[in-house]
């Protein structure tokens, strides 16, 4: 598709199941539809170049950083954000352990923690600590949870069969 | 989980669902209505006077709705600060920082902004730049502040901001076995707190409303007021909890100048700073300190003499009051008879350093912390034997005339000591170093809290503290239900709304635990007496009939519930509101202003392994131990205790802004100024807190989450000396610093060794 700069595209995605049109411009990001267009703010912006993670969702089952991606490429796409990472009012085991082991201070950068962490047990359900590390390397945290997230993350894990 | 002596478990932390769900509003995350988008106007360098300004193809970008430049502001332009009002809401005559403003764009949508604010011309001509206290102390050099700015000031025509001189005994007749003199530098380090800055302004009557991620609304209050001579009463802030502050959100920044916009363009005005902007407004003042200390035989300091220049940078924001703090415990928590400090806050053509975690404290323990672990290897003893040796005991003065030692600080000590393994056998290139900190709290200033009884009886808490991840608002919320007897979920606490929540000086100087805490309790028992007198008038019994405890109001013959009871009031005497303060007096002639509330004590140790071929330090253990006098709530403390220690494993080992000659930060940003990562921390951490109950604050606690960082740099230091041999005294201990410490050694070993060995 040939698009003239300044044209409106459609695109369809699905958000946490949900099925969403809307109108973007070629050089927009999905993470300006899931925070302007959506109102789905969940999903944090800080860096706008992939350094710092909290902008971290799930696109078609790989964790991405929506900054760096452009709406249209997410077309016909289903996206995770923290909004849908609880199901039907349940906390998902990620987001029970982030909380139980203390590793949550100011939150900017949990959204973007818990859907890697996510991502990372759906790869590898059972990592090593050196794993879980790996995992969350790309997700900057300045409170510095740092130990908090790979003990949750562990927990989760242990408690998967 | 235990909680400090506080009736029911320590809960989990209040607001951390919504942080885990996404739910929580952030400042960036409100919607407004009509608003317009700012974007500022910098140039690509740090100092250079502004010869003209084009605006008229930005006008012409599609959503653009406005430029201000400093010709349409008020004149002489409007100045604000929290301690002189020296920076104006845009450049004047001259930039003197890379990213200072000289122009503000304001359109419907970020894009069309930023769009403007590119087509912005600024004629400039680009001058010398102050970037370092060498260049500031440079006669040749320009004066960063015009001297008619500063009249009556000796130090008008000099780059110096201002100097202190404190201390106590002669240094002169100090009878010293050997003295030691070195140089330590500390790096420029920005606060990179993950939520950018953002702010709202929107109009209000004849004032206005502030949206700002702060951490001290009522400070801004006061500044947005003061830069327009206004009634404090003109100026709403509405502080939603920051995204992280660590002393970066505590001051003001654009509120100033988003307030005349808002009040121009008549509509609400909102400006996010990029990541890239933030770096460009925020850091910690960098610093040199020359230290010399003499010691005895036996290892006791006879004398220091600390002489530190803070390099502040182009305006004074809150940096006269970090040096201040910081070089009034340039001594360190040692006893020593002689001490001379000097301490001198010089300007720069760079970003105006602020408050950062610490406060002016981590420059000058880098140093002096150093310089006694190298004393003890002169003598032969060991570095926790020096200490142990200088270190007050529990009520021993160690700056005259202030608060003693309010801890068991060889308790502590001795725990860093025990939890590192201190005298265990060490492997090769492997090293221990441990330090001490020691940091001046909160001094004169109030915290005030309100406690609301509604007519169910649940409970609303107002408090003008902010909570920015150090968890406050769960602190608050177990006083409240312990003091009222209330559960957990039916107390909200209320925060950030000068409109609403009544003062609180700051939070900052790991004071809220203390200060409003204290607050708070008192809130609370006064709402419980007010309760039993209104109740006992209704009733027209005696006071002393009527018993409020443990969320049950008792009259004779009678248990009620708190709603019972107050239903019985209601139709005429309303609801029941309680007002606590708590306060520390001004004491005339303080260097500080007060006596330190409390000292916020640390000691830190670790382990670590350098590789001699490359210079990486790769942390083995960790043991961070403050004296915490008692921990409310446990989980909190400690996972702040390890956020501090890692934050200052950043300036210790990795972090540092660079400025090209043009004055431009060059590491603008993640990749390029790396902050600690996942895979950065030690293999092992401990936290351990040390509870004696000797603190002032609720159930004996004091305030804790600075001291991790503190006096961490000297401990890692030390370890890298003992692991590799080599003596580094400029921040951060980056892989090719030691590396090069270790060529230089190698070399310097080759050429000292004889003759036919070297040739072998």
């Amino acid at each position: 598709m040939i698009v003239a700069a300044g044209e409106a595209i459609s695109i369809r995605v699905t958000v946490n199941g949900e099925v969403r049109s809307v109108k973007v411009l070629s050089h927009h990001t999905l993470l300006d539809v899931l925070r302007i267009q959506l109102g789905l703010t969940g999903t944090k912006e800080c860096c706008l170049q992939g350094e710092c993670g909290a902008c971290t969702v799930i696109l078609n089952g790989r964790a991405v950083d929506a900054c760096l991606v452009f709406a249209v490429e997410a077309d016909e796409g289903e996206v995770l954000t923290i909004e849908g990472l609880a199901s039907e009012g349940r906390l998902d085991p990620l987001q029970t352990a982030f909380l139980e082991k203390g590793a949550v201070q100011c939150g900017f950068c949990i959204p973007g923690m818990l859907l890697s962490a996510k991502y990372l047990l759906k790869t590898n359900p059972h990592p090593t600590r050196e794993e879980v590390q790996h995992g969350l390397a790309g997700n900057l945290c300045r409170c510095a949870g740092y130990y908090r997230f790979i003990e949750g993350v562990l927990a989760v894990a242990e408690a998967t069969p | 989980m235990k909680n400090g002596g506080l009736s029911g478990d320590a809960p989990l932390r209040v607001g951390g669902v919504e942080r885990v769900t996404g739910t929580q509003r952030y400042a960036a995350d409100l919607q407004f209505e009509n608003v317009l988008h700012l974007k500022l106007v910098h140039l690509n360098c740090g100092h250079a006077r502004i010869k003209s300004i084009d605006i008229s193809d930005a006008l012409k970008v599609a959503g653009v709705r406005g430029i201000v430049t400093t010709a349409d502001l008020p004149q002489p332009v409007p100045r604000f600060g929290p301690t002189i009002m020296d920076w104006p809401l845009l450049a004047v005559n001259e930039t003197k920082f890379f990213g200072e403003p000289v122009a503000v764009v304001a359109a419907e949508t970020r894009e069309e902004a930023q769009a403007g604010a590119d087509a912005v011309k600024v004629d400039f001509e680009e001058l010398p730049a102050v970037l370092s206290i060498d260049d500031a102390l440079n006669p040749e050099m320009p004066l960063v502040r015009e001297p008619e700015l500063r009249p009556g000031d000796k130090f008008a025509n000099t780059n110096i901001f201002k100097e202190w001189n404190l201390g106590h005994g002669n240094i002169e007749g100090a009878k010293s076995a050997f003295v030691l003199e070195h140089e330590y530098s500390f790096p420029m380090v920005t606060h990179f707190a993950i939520e950018p800055h953002v702010f709202i302004a929107a109009p209000d009557d004849d004032g206005v409303t502030i949206w700002s991620p702060n951490q001290h609304p009522f400070v801004l209050q006061k500044v947005v007021a003061a830069t327009f001579k206004w009634p404090l009463s003109r100026v709403r802030i509405i502080a939603p909890d920051p995204g992280g502050g660590f002393g970066g959100k505590g001051w003001p920044l654009y509120e100033p100048l988003l307030t005349f916009l808002a009040l121009k363009f008549k509509r609400p005005v909102r400006l996010l700073l990029t990541l890239e902007e933030t770096f460009q407004n925020v850091r910690r003042a960098s610093a040199r300190a020359q230290v010399r200390s003499g010691f005895d035989n036996e290892g006791r300091l006879t004398f220091q003499e600390v002489s530190t220049d803070y390099l502040i940078g182009a305006y004074a924001a809150v940096a006269p009051r970090v040096v201040s703090k910081g070089c009034f415990v340039a001594g360190g928590p040692y006893i020593c008879p002689r001490v001379k400090i000097r301490a001198r806050a010089i300007m720069s053509h760079t970003t105006p350093s602020t408050a950062f975690r610490g406060f002016g404290t981590p420059q000058g323990s880098w140093g002096v912390e150093s310089q006694l672990t190298e004393a003890a290897a002169r003598l032969g003893i060991d570095p926790v034997e020096i200490r142990r040796r200088n270190l007050p005991k529990y009520r021993e003065e160690f700056i005259p005339n202030t608060t003693p030692c309010d801890g068991n600080w060889h308790q502590v000590m001795d725990s860093a000591a025990e939890h590192i393994g201190w005298y265990a056998p060490l492997a090769k290139n492997r090293g221990r170093g441990m330090a001490l900190g020691v940091k001046s709290s909160s001094t004169a200033a109030s915290s005030q809290a309100m406690a609301r009884l509604l007519f169910d009886g649940s409970v609303l808490i107002l408090s003008g503290t902010s909570d920015m991840g150090q968890g406050a608002r769960t602190v608050y919320t177990q006083l409240a239900s312990h003091e009222l007897g209330v559960a957990n979920n039916r107390i909200r606490i209320v925060m950030g709304d000068t409109n609403v929540v009544p003062f609180d000086n700051s939070t900052s100087a790991s004071r809220s635990t203390v200060f409003m805490g204290n607050a708070i309790l008192s809130a609370c028992s006064d709402l419980k007496s007010k309760f039993q007198q209104q109740l006992a008038d209704e009733l027209e019994i005696s006071a002393d009939e009527v018993v409020v405890e443990a969320g049950v109001v008792k009259i004779p013959g009678r248990n009620m519930t708190f709603a019972e009871a107050l239903k019985l009031c209601l139709p005429t005497r309303g609801e029941i509101i309680g007002l606590g303060t708590y306060g520390n007096p001004p004491v005339e002639g303080h260097p500080l202003g007060a006596h330190p509330s409390f000292w916020e004590f640390n000691a830190v140790a670790t382990e670590l392994e350098v590789d001699p071929e490359t210079g990486v330090v790769r942390l083995i253990k960790l043991v961070v131990v403050s004296d915490v006098g008692e921990a409310l709530n446990p989980l909190q403390v400690e996972a702040q205790d390890e956020g501090s220690a890692i934050m200052g494993l950043g300036h210790s080992l990795m972090e540092h802004m660079v400025h090209d000659q043009h004055g431009r930060i060059v590491n603008l940003g993640a990749l390029d100024y790396r902050i600690p990562t996942i895979k950065d921390i030690p293999l092992v951490l401990e936290s351990v807190l040390i509870e004696n109950g000797d603190g002032p604050g609720p159930m004996g606690s004091k305030g804790v989450g600075e001291g991790g960082l503190l006096s961490i740099a000297a401990a890692v230091g030390a370890a890298v000396n003992q692991a590799a041999g080599v003596s580094i005294r400029d921040l951060p201990l980056t892989a090719e610093r030691i590396w090069r410490a270790i060529q230089e050694k190698r070399v310097n070993e080759k050429q000292s060794l004889p003759e036919t060995v070297a040739s072998r």
